[in-house]
């Protein structure tokens, strides 16, 4: 062994003895190895009863039994805790900006988004984390944090089971919430007037 | 709420992989319809060669050829053939230890039926006609005198 | 060394769980597997886990099962794509090392949703192997024929293996194949599987998952009634390549146990998790098995094979028989990779 990391051991270098057949042909160097594995994907009981109500119209969460918070989209779980999340909450189809991005590079395979669009975290009244949508019907320079938006459907018969029901979140002409009880900072915001309260 | 949910989700990896000097000069040698195998230091010829000795670790550097004739180890019959291999009739895989070399390869067997196969039976390399450098360019081991 | 021990163990299995992710499936089995030992996340010093993303067709997925552990505030945490035993031994060196009294491991695998036999072949090696796609039934089929010609093993032999899982599991609710009536004679009239192995001779595919809970020291004491002292455990991994290798053998479960010295005092019972007949009897041979040691006396992995948590579950299988005091010293095994590639053996005492 060669006590020189910077020697490469023979097998890299390229040292090898051939049959004089192969003495004076191209060297293969690389090989395709494709790989496609399908599978039956299943999303599971929590997210089952959230996109059957979700071909409905209707938005729900689940709510922590350790603290009440409601999570949306629903996973079964309040992932702080580790506790499991039976009880279902339906929410509002309004929410504001917690936080958002303005994107001006295509998505493959979404050639009706235009560019500029602005995805955001919606954090929709009565819940207490965000989930992600497009924010339009507003210029791109004038959404910002804290602004009420609402959300726009599909037409009725051409709702189903995705996350593609909602189009896109527009605003709703609502006076702004302020920055320090939007986003992320809503819950510090909820739990501190609760404080107070108790 | 009780509807059970199911997607069909397709993961493809279009992997292109180097080779490296040892296995490149293996799938060189099956592009020109040769088979390599790999001497170590006891003499004994591995077959399809490692870049290093699996006892020892020290690196193998000396291609041989060996094949294309050899004798069957063991066998089992694939019927269905699967989806993503090389063949699409049922077949044979067997482990072919080729003339030349001490250590067996995996490979399909070209037969009709099970009842073509026995352990010990002599067996060579059949071919592709148009061959890349991979591992299917061998279309699989016939019994001997097959081809002929 | 610290005295390390199994204190609590949690799983849960069956054939195929198509209404439930992974998270929905751990959270039950982790919360009770620190809640029969009192403990809640908040206790816990080290937390690891063992899956693999090939299963689920999601990269790094094994962070989405974390929301079934609790991980606010911030958990010292880590994760192995193999079989959970693994993840186990990581929380062993933890614990070894110091600074933490207590560790979470779990693992679980839902393999129902993709073709698990295809799955497998994209652990083979990619350039000689992986682009054949044999599967893994052939690939163990090319293997049994090996032994049996060799005299290695009898097809009589490889029966009454198949028969002692189909007979044990009747008393195994979460065993997904069973039979009270299963005999040699009705196991060598199946029509074989994959020639030679029947369908008897291939652990029967399972969806589940499985939790544990280790203390080291007076902390075990605690927690935990009898808890099962690790006296020994080891990993060893043979070469890939099925051609350098004596397929009749396994050199790394052999020196595994040797390591764990499981052939110190007489074992009462051993959990192996052979994915095949076949290579249960490998086993057998290569951990040194004798006469009076119950050997999968449940059905074992051929009688519910979760993919990355078999192991685990042989090693939980193997605990509770102390915790429950129906067994004073047992071995419990893992298997990774092709032909028993790689072994762990975990050994096991009351006190």
């Amino acid at each position: 062994m060669s006590a020189d990391p910077s020697i490469p051991p023979a097998a890299l270098s390229g040292e090898v003895s051939l049959p004089e057949q192969l003495a004076d042909v191209e060297p293969v160097r690389s090989v395709r190895t494709p790989i496609r594995l399908e599978y039956d994907f299943i999303p599971g009981s929590a997210s089952s009863g959230y996109l059957n109500a979700f071909a409905d119209r209707k938005i729900l969460g689940q709510r922590s039994p350790v603290d009440g918070a409601v999570f949306v989209p629903p996973r079964g779980v309040d992932p702080r805790h580790g506790a499991a999340t039976p009880d279902y909450v339906e929410l509002p189809d309004t929410g504001h900006v917690g936080g958002f991005c303005v994107t001006r590079l295509p998505i493959p395979g979404r050639d009706d988004l235009e560019i500029p669009y602005v995805s955001a975290w919606i954090h929709l009244d009565g819940a207490d984390i965000g989930f992600l949508g497009l924010v339009a019907g507003i210029d791109t320079s004038e959404v910002r944090m804290g602004m009420r938006v609402r959300a726009v459907w599909k037409p009725d018969d051409e709702l189903g089971r995705t996350a593609e029901n909602i189009l896109y979140w527009e605003p709703t002409g609502e006076p702004d919430i302020p920055v320090t009880a939007a986003g992320t900072n809503a819950w510090h915001a909820k739990q501190a007037a609760a404080g107070e309260q108790g | 709420m009780a509807e059970r949910l199911r997607a069909d989700l397709v993961l493809e990896y279009p992997f292109t992989r180097t080779t490296g000097p040892v296995i490149g000069a293996f799938l060189t040698g099956l592009r020109e319809g040769i088979i390599l195998g790999i001497r170590r230091p006891d003499g004994t010829v591995l077959c399809p060669p490692t870049e290093y000795d699996p006892e020892s670790s020290v690196p193998l550097t000396d291609l041989v050829e060996v094949g294309p004739g050899g004798e069957l180890m063991s066998w089992t019959w694939v019927d269905p053939p699967r989806a993503q291999s090389p063949w699409d009739q049922p077949h044979g895989l067997g482990l072919i230890l080729l003339d030349g070399a001490d250590t067996p390869m995996v490979h399909g067997l070209l037969v009709e039926s099970p009842e073509g196969l026995s352990v010990g039976m002599r067996v060579t390399a059949r071919w592709r006609p148009e061959r890349e450098g991979h591992i299917a360019d061998l279309e699989g081991f016939v019994p001997e005198g097959a081809d002929q | 060394m610290r005295d390390i021990a199994v204190v609590s163990v949690a799983q849960h299995q069956e054939k195929a769980l198509t209404h439930t992710t992974e998270v929905e499936l751990m959270v039950p089995i982790i919360n009770e597997a620190r809640g029969a030992v009192g403990l809640t996340q908040d206790d816990i010093g080290f937390t690891c886990s063992g899956s693999s993303d090939f299963l689920a067709g999601q990269a790094f997925s094994f962070v989405h099962t974390l929301d079934a552990v609790g991980a606010v505030p911030p958990i010292s945490e880590s994760h192995v794509e193999m079989d959970g035993a693994w993840a186990l031994y990581e929380a062993w060196v933890k614990l070894q090392i110091g600074g933490v009294d207590t560790a979470l491991v779990y693992s679980y695998g839902k393999s129902s949703p993709g073709s698990l036999r295809d799955v497998l072949s994209t652990q083979l090696d990619p350039y000689y192997l992986g682009p054949l796609w044999p599967d893994a039934f052939s690939l163990a089929a090319l293997q049994a024929r090996i032994m049996l010609e060799s005299g290695a093993v009898s097809e009589q032999r490889l029966a009454e293996i198949a028969v002692r899982s189909l007979n044990g599991a009747t008393n195994n609710p979460l065993a997904v194949r069973s039979s009270a009536e299963a005999t040699a004679e009705s196991v060598l009239a199946e029509v074989p599987l994959a020639d030679p192995l029947r369908p008897s001779d291939c652990a029967a595919s399972a969806d589940g998952g499985v939790a544990v809970v280790l203390a080291a020291g007076d902390r075990a004491r605690e927690l935990c009634e009898r808890p099962a002292w690790i006296r020994g455990i080891d990993h060893r991994i043979d070469p890939h390549q099925p051609g350098v290798r004596d397929l009749t053998r396994a050199p790394s479960a052999q020196m595994a146990a040797a390591r764990a010295g499981a052939s110190a005092d007489r074992l009462d019972a051993a959990e192996l998790a052979a994915p095949f007949t076949t290579q249960e009897h490998i086993l057998e041979i290569e951990l040194g098995l004798r006469n009076g040691t119950a050997i999968n006396a449940n059905g074992g992995a051929l009688a519910g094979h979760t993919m990355m948590a078999a192991g685990l579950m042989r090693i939980a299988d193997a605990a509770r028989q102390i915790h429950d005091e129906r067994a004073d010293r047992v071995l419990g095994h893992a298997a990774s990779g092709l032909y028993l590639q790689q072994n762990l053996v975990c050994v096991m005492e009351g006190e």
